[in-house]
This record gives C-alpha cells, sequence and structure tokens, in this order.
C-alpha cells in the first residue's frame, strides 16, 4: 500500500520517535510486562505502523466485500442491507417445553431457531436406553422418534423460519424428521432453509458426540450433503465446526486452521463422491468461537475467509464465487464465562458479539450469562439476545462493512494468522491429510498443548482473569438457577413404550430391513431414513442398524 | 497406603457427556504432581467406572460432569464403591455443579466438587490432604 519511498521516510521517523520520546518514557517508567501475548498466546507488538504491512496489496489480499478473497465480508453490502441472523441455541426437556420456548424467542424477534438435542438424541440412543439415564432433556431437547418432531415444531410453519439443528453423527436422522413433518406441513423441500452440523470430525477431535469410525462416519456425511443439494437446495448440509476447537483449548490461529483442515477433507470427499464442486460448495457454511479479544478475533475470521477462497480456488478449482465464500456463524466463548460474578459475562459476551459483528459472520448465538452455573434461565436468554440487538441496533458496527480493515494492526493480525493457518494445512497435508492427522492424534494433542499453556499461564498469574485470579470477592451462591426435571426421563421412556406398542410393526420392519440393505450396498441413506422415520423408527433403533454394519468408534487416548 | 506408592486416580467422564478439557487438562497435572493416572475416556457408566478403579486399584475416582447428571452419576458411584468394600476410596468431582447440589453430594460421599475456575493446584492440594494413609 506504500511505496519504498515512504515507507522509508516512516522509518526515519519511527526510529527518532523510539531514540527521543519512547526511550524517555520507558526510562521514566517500564511497561507493564515484558512481553505482551493475545489470550492465544501470540506476542503483540507496541505499536504496529505501515512497516507491519509494508507487502500488503490491497486488490490482492483485501479486494472488496462479496469479491475474491472476500477478506472484507461474503456480501456486496453485508449488515447495510441486513443484520446477521440472530439465532439463539436452545432446547431443554420435553419437546413440548421447547417448543414454547422457541415461539417465546421468535415472539422476541429472534429470526431464526436453533434445536440443541439432549446428549441421548446426540448420541443416537432412545431415552430409554441404560447411558441415556439421567442425561434425557438436560443439555437439549429429547427426540426420539417423528412424534417428538411433531410436537417440536407445532405451530411453526417450517417455510417460515430457518432452522439449525445442532446434530452431527445421528444427523441424518434428524433431518429425515424434519423433512417428513415438512411433508406433513405440506411444505416443499425446495422452501426449506436451515443447517445442520453434520461435522463427525471435530466431534472425533474434540466434541465427543461421535458413533462410528471416522470413515464410515464420513460416509453418512456426505450422503446427507448429496441428497440435499439434490433434493433441498436452500439446506446447509454441513456446519464445519471451530467453535468447539476453540473451547477445547485451541488458539485462534489453530481453531481457524483445524476448521479448514476438516473442511478440506469434507470437500474431497464429496468430490471423490463423484461430486461437482461448484454444485455442493455454496451449501458449506462454518461455525466459530469469538473470544473476548476484539482485534486478534475480527484478524482470525479475516483471515479464515482468505484462505477458504484461496483453497477453493487453487485446490479444488471452484468457478462460482459461491463457492469460494467462507460464511459462518458465530457463537460466543462459552469457556470465557466464569462462574464467579456471572454477570460480568454480558460484557463479556458484549464484546465478543462486538468482534463477531466487525467480523462479518453471518448469523450469531450470544451466550447467556449463567451458562456456567446451570442451563440458561429465560431472563439470561433475554439479556443475550438483546445484547446482539444493541451491537446490531446502536454499536454502528453495522454501518459501514469491514470497518477495521486498514489497521495496521488488524492486516498485520490477519496476514499472520493466515499464515500459521497454511503452514498447519502444509504439516497435515504432509501427514496425509486431516484424517490421517486425527488418526494419529496430532489434532487432539495440539489442542491440549495449548489449553495446558493458558491454564499455566491463569494459575501463574501471568494473566488475568478478572473473578478467577484478580477482583475476587465472596458471593452469595446463586439462586434462580434452571432445573430440568428428572421426571422428563421417566415420561420419555414411558411414551416411546406406548409409541412402540401402537406403531404399524410391518411398516416399521420393513422400513428397517430396506435401511440395511441399501447401507450394506453402499447406496445413499437419505431416502431410507425418510421412510424408516415416517414408520416411526426411533432414532435408536436407526443408529443400531448402522452400529452393527459399522461398530463403534473408540478413541484411544495419549498424553 | 505404602510411602513408596504413587497415589493412583482414575478419572473418568460419567454419562454421555463429550466436555473433556478439564478432565483432559487434569490427567497431565496429576502427571505433573507425580500420581498415576488412568482416564477412562467419555461415556462411562458407574459400573464401568467402578470396575476400573478396582482393576487399578486406584485411590482416588475423579469425575467430571458438564451436562447437568452429577446428581444421578455421582451418588451412584459411591454406592457401588460402598456395594464392593472399596468405601475408602476418595471420591471428588468438578464441573457444571450447582451450589445448591453440593450438599448432597457430599453426603453421598463425594469429599469435594471442584467448579469452574479453580485452581488446579488446589485439586491437587485436596487429594494428597485426603487420600487414604
Amino acid at each position: 500500500m506504500f511505496d519504498k519511498d515512504a515507507l522509508g521516510k516512516i522509518k526515519t521517523a519511527k526510529d527518532k520517535w523510539e531514540k527521543e520520546i519512547l526511550d524517555g518514557a520507558l526510562g521514566k517508567e517500564k511497561e507493564r510486562k515484558d512481553v505482551f501475548t493475545s489470550i492465544s498466546g501470540e506476542p503483540i507488538e507496541r505499536l504496529y505502523t505501515p512497516l507491519d504491512v509494508s507487502d500488503l496489496d490491497y486488490n490482492e489480499q483485501l479486494g472488496y466485500p462479496g469479491q475474491f478473497p472476500f477478506t472484507r465480508g461474503v456480501q456486496p453490502t453485508m449488515y447495510r442491507g441486513r443484520f446477521w441472523t440472530m439465532r439463539q441455541y436452545a432446547g431443554f426437556g420435553s419437546a413440548r417445553e421447547s417448543n414454547a420456548r422457541y415461539r417465546y424467542l421468535l415472539e422476541q424477534g429472534q429470526t431464526g431457531l436453533s434445536v440443541a438435542f439432549d446428549l441421548p438424541t446426540q448420541a443416537g440412543y432412545d431415552s430409554d436406553h441404560p447411558l441415556s439415564m439421567g442425561e434425557v432433556g438436560k443439555v437439549g431437547v429429547a427426540v426420539d422418534c417423528i412424534g417428538d418432531m411433531r410436537v417440536l415444531f407445532d405451530k411453526i410453519p417450517l417455510d417460515k423460519v430457518t432452522t439449525s439443528m445442532t446434530i452431527n453423527a445421528p444427523a441424518t436422522v434428524l433431518l429425515a424428521m424434519y423433512l417428513a413433518i415438512a411433508d406433513e406441513q405440506g411444505i416443499s423441500y425446495e422452501k426449506l432453509g436451515g443447517t445442520v452440523q453434520n461435522d463427525i470430525l471435530k466431534e472425533i477431535t474434540v466434541r465427543g458426540q461421535y458413533i462410528y469410525p471416522p470413515r464410515p462416519s464420513m460416509k453418512l456425511t456426505v450422503d446427507l450433503i448429496e441428497y440435499c443439494f439434490k433434493n433441498v437446495p436452500r439446506w446447509n448440509s454441513i456446519s464445519i465446526s471451530g467453535y468447539h476447537i476453540r473451547e477445547a483449548g485451541s488458539t485462534a490461529a489453530q481453531e481457524a486452521a483445524f476448521t479448514i483442515a476438516d473442511g478440506i477433507a469434507y470437500v474431497q470427499a464429496c468430490v471423490e463422491r463423484g461430486l461437482d464442486v461448484d454444485k455442493f460448495a455454496p451449501r458449506l457454511s462454518f461455525f466459530f468461537n469469538a473470544f473476548t479479544n476484539v482485534v486478534e478475533e475480527v484478524a482470525k475470521f479475516r483471515a479464515a475467509r482468505r484462505v477458504w477462497a484461496r483453497i477453493m480456488k487453487e485446490r479444488f478449482g471452484a468457478k462460482d464465487p459461491r463457492s469460494l465464500m467462507l460464511r459462518f456463524h458465530v457463537q460466543t466463548g462459552g469457556v470465557t464465562l466464569t462462574a464467579q460474578q456471572p454477570l460480568n459475562n454480558i460484557i463479556r459476551v458484549t464484546l465478543q458479539a462486538y468482534a463477531a459483528a466487525l467480523g462479518g459472520c453471518q448469523s450469531l448465538h450470544t451466550n447467556s450469562y449463567d451458562e456456567a452455573l446451570c442451563l440458561p434461565t429465560e431472563q439470561a436468554v433475554t439479556v443475550a439476545l438483546r445484547t446482539q440487538q444493541i451491537v446490531a441496533e446502536e454499536s454502528g458496527a453495522t454501518d459501514s462493512i469491514d470497518p477495521l480493515a486498514g489497521s495496521y494492526m488488524v492486516e498485520a493480525l490477519t496476514d499472520k494468522i493466515e499464515k500459521q493457518v497454511f503452514d498447519y494445512l502444509e504439516k497435515i497435508d504432509n501427514m496425509g491429510g486431516t484424517l490421517k492427522a486425527i488418526e494419529k492424534n496430532y489434532i487432539q494433542k495440539e489442542i491440549q498443548q495449548s489449553s495446558y499453556r493458558f491454564q499455566k499461564e491463569i494459575e501463574n498469574n501471568e494473566r488475568v482473569y478478572v473473578g478467577i485470579n484478580k477482583y475476587t470477592m465472596e458471593e452469595a451462591p446463586p439462586a434462580n438457577l434452571l432445573k430440568v426435571d428428572m421426571k422428563v426421563g421417566q415420561a420419555e421412556a414411558e411414551k416411546l413404550r406406548k409409541m412402540r406398542a401402537a406403531r404399524d410393526k410391518k411398516r416399521w420392519e420393513k422400513a428397517l430391513e430396506n435401511l440395511r440393505k441399501v447401507s450394506e450396498k453402499n447406496e445413499n441413506v437419505m431416502s431410507a431414513v425418510i421412510e424408516a422415520v415416517k414408520a416411526e423408527a426411533t432414532i435408536g433403533e436407526i443408529c443400531d442398524v448402522w452400529r452393527e454394519i459399522y461398530g463403534e468408534y473408540k478413541p484411544k487416548q495419549s498424553f | 497406603m505404602r510411602k513408596d506408592r504413587k497415589i493412583r486416580i482414575v478419572l473418568a467422564k460419567p454419562g454421555l457427556d463429550g466436555h473433556d478439557r478439564g478432565a483432559k487438562l487434569l490427567v497431565r497435572i496429576f502427571m505433573e504432581a507425580g500420581m498415576e493416572v488412568i482416564y477412562t475416556g467419555l461415556r462411562q457408566t458407574p459400573e464401568m467406572i467402578v470396575a476400573t478403579a478396582l482393576q487399578e486399584d486406584a485411590d482416588v475416582i475423579g469425575l467430571s460432569s458438564l451436562s447437568g447428571v452429577h446428581n444421578y452419576f455421582f451418588p451412584r458411584v459411591t454406592e457401588l464403591l460402598r456395594e464392593k468394600g472399596m468405601a475408602d476410596v476418595l471420591v471428588v468431582g468438578g464441573g457444571i455443579i450447582p451450589d445448591e447440589d453440593i450438599a448432597g453430594l457430599k453426603k453421598a460421599g463425594i469429599a469435594a466438587i471442584f467448579g469452574p475456575g479453580t485452581p488446579t493446584t488446589e485439586i491437587v492440594e485436596f487429594i494428597r490432604a485426603n487420600v487414604r494413609k
């Protein structure tokens, strides 16, 4: 951006400033620390100047919003056109209770639904399975069969909302139920909008809700992607997730790197299935975290967009601009919340939401301040939603596109994260790709190492965490926490028993038999799954068919 | 406990909860503190956890839960320990556990609950001070 002559003058002036002004100031008073680092442990300079971005080529590296390499945003008008989708992740107890929370959130101005499923549903077990004990309806809603899905979306027209479902290993089953409900509501698949997470690789590395080994899991993932692009064209068939990688302790650069590495593995698998990259790539979406260090987060989002665009273009030869766009959802950082002085979390979430807005997210979930204590209460959920409404409507972050661009620091960090991401990708390529790197525990160990470093920094008081190692105080135990009734489990099990007794046995048997045949022949399973859920097969029964064929995943632990 | 023997600790994730950042971190912290650590991984039933503790001759069981199922799983573990005559095994827990649940868990035999933000040194010291001697 600067010619040699101008840079020379800037350098001369900087040297002069250091000698005449800075040295004197440092002589009088030392800085607070010898080395300043970001929350990711990255060294941060005292001052960024044009000298730190001397190689920056504006058209090449930044360009314009809606244009390659999309550093400045994926849409030409960004939030001047419309705000991001405000999408609060919610769901607990029975389908009936969750349906009430969804309708409340829609009335409060939320624009999209985000369904949290309980752990048995996420792990493909029915509510009456022994491992489901105590977990039914706890961290999300319990969905065993199409009847639950019908109640969950009662009086919510599926063509008027977009629905994001956090479901991975059994994503095919939950999407099949959603499609079956659309059939019941008389809505054609072309009109459905939404997302399934469907990202099994991060379940294996960090999130833990896996069922099958990596390779058959990838097969199911690609089945869903293939089916959607043929039949449910507006559906985001995967949400490639860095959120949980960050939650597990990674740095910002690792979050971007390992997410993009997962993305590469999915694109590669789809290409190997014979899909045309420009047909499915526009429906890929991403999901990132946002921590409190605003500038580092903004740099991460911008770098991730630029890296993805280059990879899709250069490695996969994508031509459609939509294939090159990294569109992403953000959730504010769950692990950044403290149980101590929980109201402070509102401020953390505000900064994180602000970072997401400045970084150009397409949708956003803001965490509730009480989440380090319990599942969020309605009051806390409302404050969280209002937080993003204030960022959108009052902060000014939405008036101009990519407002931090051109900041010497933001551009320097964007370049640095981009380089770190490409370095990781090269290492992973050299190992034989993402699946190999996961099988070797490489990605998991890198994340654990960062998590360890961070913990040590806090415990050695090298990094301040308000309310944890500084500004602590005695507090009364928090009151009014949300409780999920243990009886939900019994009620769900009872409902299941009745449903199993009443369903059409012949139709059910035939549907599961067909699913088995299709799966054994290695064909796309989606149509057979839709038939099975319509025949009232449960999630556990469907997942068991594949447990028998594929086996179950058991990770090796290594430290 | 014999003086020449290291403290043996089984770290377990009961139920279906996949949040294992804390558990994995503690594996390393306990190892550095000179303990023998057996990490069970995810999806453990109370029966599996107690069987591991028996087989490994554990002095301590650490239970981690962030999904709200502690009131069911933690007391079940101490109950099974009593049934097997292993009541002298120290059981501690951590994760997202509301304050109001702690009294009940302690009554059920969980020696301590370590919530978010607890310094790991505090956990190590507690174990050293309270493990069977």
